[in-house]
């Protein structure tokens, strides 16, 4: 399938990635390159398969509900770029 | 011992000389830092860590010293920059984890360092582990060892691409730069620059080792595994790196063999499956060949080659571009220039997201960032994903009515040799084809095994692949040391650490 200019700056919106105008056609090519590519998986006869989530199988295990970590906010705020009181720090979401 | 004998020895020899006091930790260490500098030029360290290694080595020496040595005591090790370590730069190779430094020691290599390891440095590899060519590092593409003997017919001597995504860490290995290294392999990013430089890879079964501490890429897909000289150094290294860990909710809680133990050299009677899906159109005629000549060498060592039909082989590879961009898109979603990495700042909370994810992810992250947006967004969810979540169950089919017949599965690695850097980069498509033998194995979590076996008409290395049942890593181990010995791999790349001096 085809991908327009459209639809590229709609998926680009949606994961949060800016494009400049000038990028939208060339990716639009590459990415239905790729979708072209990929759906030769429509010659495979899947009704009735189970999709598959992971190779583990089953449930995941369950643990009691106990805190298991905790006390390092020092070390949670170490790495980010802006922070000021013991917090995070971002623009100004609420006018 | 010379610097250069140091290098050319084996994880096993280096392990054993060193409990038999022939050299010391510091000696090794010593010669390792020395190498790591003096192969600078294939950028495939991002981050050494000289002091560190001699921190450690000093520490494994005091062991040594009091006769109460661990299993992996002074072991100079490369770790794959998707390895969180703590207090050391981790970059994954992306722009967007500028400065990061983990808090936390991931699972592994905490493991590693427990057996007594010594750190020699963080190795570049592919943005996210993206990619099969180590080009899409932030921090530039690594060389390959290697170099072609002949000059191919258009007289192209560029240097060679060491795969990817594990490419510092096998061009390290390669070049003498580490004895040993970690990779991770998410649709064969340890076997293709296992193979591309001449070294063994192992991807283990998915759950053998904990993801814990690993940058996600695609989380079902990622498999931590050993990147070495030998088969036994792969059996050492996975027994330490290997065990339970409750913080990876799909780790397994199975317990770890004396992997070491299963290389008895003895495969009488296996059959092993050579499947005839993956001889595909094009595959260089040496490639063929090495194939043809492993199923001999087995035959010989008193194995019994089958040959098998894995019909969906074929399918794997699209499957995988819809489940591993789908996978990364979600993974990728914290990176949001907040809590860590590069931030922009914009005019608001969207303009700073938007800009800061278009500034830290290169061009494939962010190609495969927006084409799992698209295979999971609205309307093209069951068209796209499911679909291929379906056709994963019969890969996953194809293996388990396979393993009912053979015992293993004998395949070549990749569909050719390294390549030269900035070859395949026009076509996305024509770069992910380099994965399609080694994507299956990944998409149903089987243990597989990349060992060096010949060179090509170039006189580059080529790699043989073995693929097993899941949890038996034992018989693929196994087998892949008597291919290692029938096929008695001596070579050396031209460009490596101590040439010089040997």
């Amino acid at each position: 399938m085809a991908l327009d200019r459209a639809v590229v700056a709609h998926i680009a919106a949606l994961a949060r990635i800016r494009l400049a105008e000038s990028e939208l056609e060339p990716l639009a090519e590459e990415l239905s390159q790729i979708l072209t590519w990929i759906e030769q998986l429509n010659e495979v006869e899947t009704s009735g398969v189970p999709p598959m989530t992971n190779a583990v199988g089953g449930a995941l295990p369950m643990r009691e509900d106990n805190v298991t970590d905790g006390g390092c906010r020092e070390e949670i705020l170490g790495n980010a770029p802006r922070t000021a009181s013991g917090f995070f720090v971002v623009p100004k979401v609420i006018e | 011992m010379s610097e250069g004998s140091l290098l050319r020895l084996t994880l096993a020899d280096a392990r054993d000389g060193l409990l038999r006091k022939s050299f010391s930790a510091r000696e090794l260490a010593l010669a390792y830092n020395e190498a790591v500098a003096e192969t600078k030029p294939l950028n495939a360290y991002i981050t050494p860590t000289p002091e560190r290694a001699l921190e450690m080595a000093a520490a494994a020496d005091e062991r040594l010293a009091r006769g109460e040595a661990l299993p992996l005591d002074g072991i100079p090790i490369a770790v794959k920059d998707l390895y969180c370590t703590k207090g050391v730069l981790t970059t994954a190779a992306s722009h967007i984890l500028n400065g990061f430094c983990p808090s936390y020691e991931s699972t592994v290599t905490s493991r590693l360092w427990q057996a007594g390891a010594v750190m020699l440095g963080k190795t570049n590899l592919d943005e996210f582990a993206m990619g099969s060519s180590n080009t899409t590092s932030y921090y530039g593409p690594v060389e390959n060892p290697w170099g072609r003997q002949i000059e191919s017919q258009s007289g192209d001597n560029r240097p060679l691409v060491p795969g990817g995504s594990s490419g510092g860490s096998a061009a390290a290995v390669a070049a003498h730069a580490a004895l040993t290294a970690t990779g991770t392999d998410t649709g064969g990013s340890i076997r293709q620059p296992a193979s591309f430089c001449g070294i063994v890879g192992l991807k283990p079964t998915y759950g053998r080792c904990s993801r814990w501490g690993v940058v996600a890429y695609a989380s079902s897909l990622d498999h931590p595994g050993p990147m070495t000289r030998t088969v036994r150094d792969a059996a050492i290294m996975l027994r330490a790196m290997a065990g339970h860990d409750p913080r990876d909710s799909t780790s397994a809680p199975v317990s770890v063999p004396d992997f070491e133990a299963a290389l008895t050299g003895n495969i009488r009677g296996l059959r092993v499956g050579i499947p005839r899906e993956y001889r595909v159109d094009g595959m260089p005629q040496d490639i063929e060949a090495l194939w043809q000549q492993g199923a001999e060498w087995l035959r010989a060592a008193g194995a019994e080659p089958v040959e098998i039909n894995l019909p969906m082989t074929k399918y794997a590879l699209p499957a995988y571009y819809i489940i591993a961009p789908a996978e990364a898109s979600s993974n990728l979603a914290r990176y949001d220039g907040v809590r860590f990495g590069l931030r922009i700042e914009g005019s608001g909370f969207e303009d700073m997201y938007e800009l800061t994810r278009a500034a830290g992810f290169g061009a494939e992250v962010r190609r495969r960032v927006l084409i799992g947006t698209y295979v999971l967004s609205a309307g093209y969810y069951d068209a796209y994903y499911l679909k291929a979540q379906r056709v994963r169950t019969l890969v996953m089919r194809d293996f388990a009515s396979t393993f009912e017949k053979v015992d293993c599965i004998l395949a070549p690695t990749a569909p050719s040799a390294a390549f030269a850097i900035g070859e395949n980069t026009e076509d996305p498509v024509a770069m992910y084809l380099n994965d399609v033998f080694t994507v299956p194995a990944n998409l149903a979590g089987i243990p597989a095994i990349s060992v060096p076996t010949g060179l090509s008409a170039d006189g580059l290395p080529l790699g043989l692949q073995i693929m097993g049942r899941a949890f038996d890593e034992e018989t693929v181990l196994s087998v892949a040391g008597v291919l290692e010995e029938a096929a008695q791999f001596r070579y050396l790349p031209s460009f490596r650490a101590g040439a010089l001096h040997d």
